[in-house]
């Protein structure tokens, strides 16, 4: 349970909510502890019943194996339960090689290039998309 | 054979050969400035051809002293090697075969032989048979030298036009604002389709790109294993939050894949290119139209 390195969350990883999305931040390594902490703790947020997102952002997180691969799809499929999705965003290059090769597509599991685009993708209509106005509504 | 040393002669015939060549090397390398080899490489100066062969010439010598008539990695060649492997280069890059660098380096070997044949010709029938014998086992070996380096020099441009293929073969082009296309263009490896997975990766993130267009018009053939890498790069692409469009997939094409039996169903895939983007566009929300000047649109 213990890793070699100390875990920079201090055995807790933070999951903030905005609105009705929940946003956790990964960093760096995550050992199977934190993990675990992790999972339940989204679990809880999403049975509250205004939740309809969780948003995992995985911009800093540089190494991957399949322990984090099961990670994310387990709570995909968790949140899948309490009616929230879960969007990963931000996935580095090398990660998403690594999760490839390991052949961890994590076919459920829907993906965004940023945590705003994730933000977005959740949000749906109520905000406004980038590529404002289509044909029918210009004069 | 022992023959000369009941004959009286002390000295090996390697040893002979290897006397015979120093004394001789200015005649050489003038009749051999006159063969096909020299003559088609220095045009421009007979010196040079006679100051190329007497190089070469001083070289055999020195093999033939250290009686290694038949060991191409003896020290001798090594000059060899340099002088008249460049000079095999480039009757090579002017179009010359293999054979006929190998035949014109053949053709040094009479020149010689006349030469030795006259000297010794004082000398018995047995010593002058073993002596043109030795002639023409180094002048083998010379010939096998100079074969093997056109070869290494073969595989060094082969090896330096993979790597080149590799940098210049994949190409990630922006269509639109937030639509990167990478076409590919000739046979898919394991190799190319890494680099190719890796540039994309690498553009989506640098260009925040929403969509990525492969383009596989320039692929001759599919076969499960290019189906493969297409599949995982898709299925990465995926993961980062783009959408990957597989497009330029031709009727011979999606017969293969289809008698393959290979299940493209994860993947989204168009006819071509134009389709691809106009797909990747509507769903960004913007729309392609024709432009009507001030209202009087043609009816």
């Amino acid at each position: 349970m213990t890793g070699l390195s100390p875990s920079p969350y201090g055995g807790q990883v933070p999951v903030l909510r905005i609105g009705d999305v929940l946003l956790v931040t990964l960093q760096g390594d995550l050992h199977d502890g934190t993990a675990e902490q992790l999972q339940q703790d989204v679990s809880e947020a999403a049975a509250d019943s205004r939740v309809n997102g969780v948003v995992i952002d995985l911009s800093g997180v540089e190494i991957v194996d399949s322990f984090l691969g099961r990670v994310l799809a387990d709570i995909a499929a968790k949140t899948r339960l309490l009616a929230a999705e879960t969007v990963v965003a931000g996935m580095r290059p090398a990660v998403a090689i690594t999760l490839v090769e390991l052949g961890l597509t994590l076919p459920g599991l829907r993906t965004a290039l940023s945590t705003e685009e994730a933000l977005r993708l959740l949000g749906g209509a109520s905000i406004s998309p980038r590529y404002g106005r289509t044909r029918q509504e210009s004069p | 054979m022992s023959e000369q040393e009941a004959e009286g002669h002390q000295v090996a015939p390697a040893q002979e050969v290897g006397d015979f060549l120093r004394l001789r090397r200015e005649q050489i390398a003038q009749r051999w400035a006159d063969a096909a080899l020299f003559r088609t490489v220095f045009t421009v100066s007979r010196d040079e051809a006679v100051e190329a062969g007497r190089a070469v010439v001083e070289a055999l010598a020195a093999v033939a002293a250290a009686e290694r008539l038949e060991d191409p990695e003896a020290d001798g060649f090594n000059v060899v090697r340099d002088q008249l492997a460049r000079t095999a280069a480039s009757r090579s890059r002017a179009g010359s075969t293999n054979s006929q660098i190998s035949t014109e380096v053949d053709a040094l070997r009479p020149p010689v032989l006349e030469l030795l044949v006259a000297d010794l010709s004082a000398r018995g029938e047995e010593h002058v048979r073993e002596c043109t014998t030795a002639l023409t086992v180094l002048m083998g070996t010379l010939r096998m030298v100079v074969l093997e380096t056109l070869l290494t020099a073969g595989q060094e441009l082969i090896e330096r036009q993979r790597l080149q293929l590799l940098e210049v073969a994949t190409p990630v082009i922006k269509l639109w604002e937030g639509i990167v296309a990478v076409p590919l263009i000739g046979t898919l490896d394991s190799a190319r389709s890494q680099v190719v997975m890796e540039t994309l990766l690498d553009s989506i993130v640098e260009q925040h790109a929403r969509f990525a267009i492969l383009d596989i018009t320039g692929v001759p053939t599919v076969d499960s294993l290019v189906a493969q890498h297409l599949m995982k790069t898709v299925a990465a692409a995926r993961l980062m939050g783009a959408e990957c469009i597989v497009s330029g997939i031709r009727p011979a094409i999606a017969q293969t894949i289809v008698h393959l039996g290979i299940d493209l169903g994860t993947v989204m895939t168009r006819a071509s290119l134009a389709d691809a983007l106009a797909y990747a566009l509507r769903q960004q929300g913007a729309d392609i139209v024709a432009h009507v000047p001030d209202g009087a649109g043609p009816r």
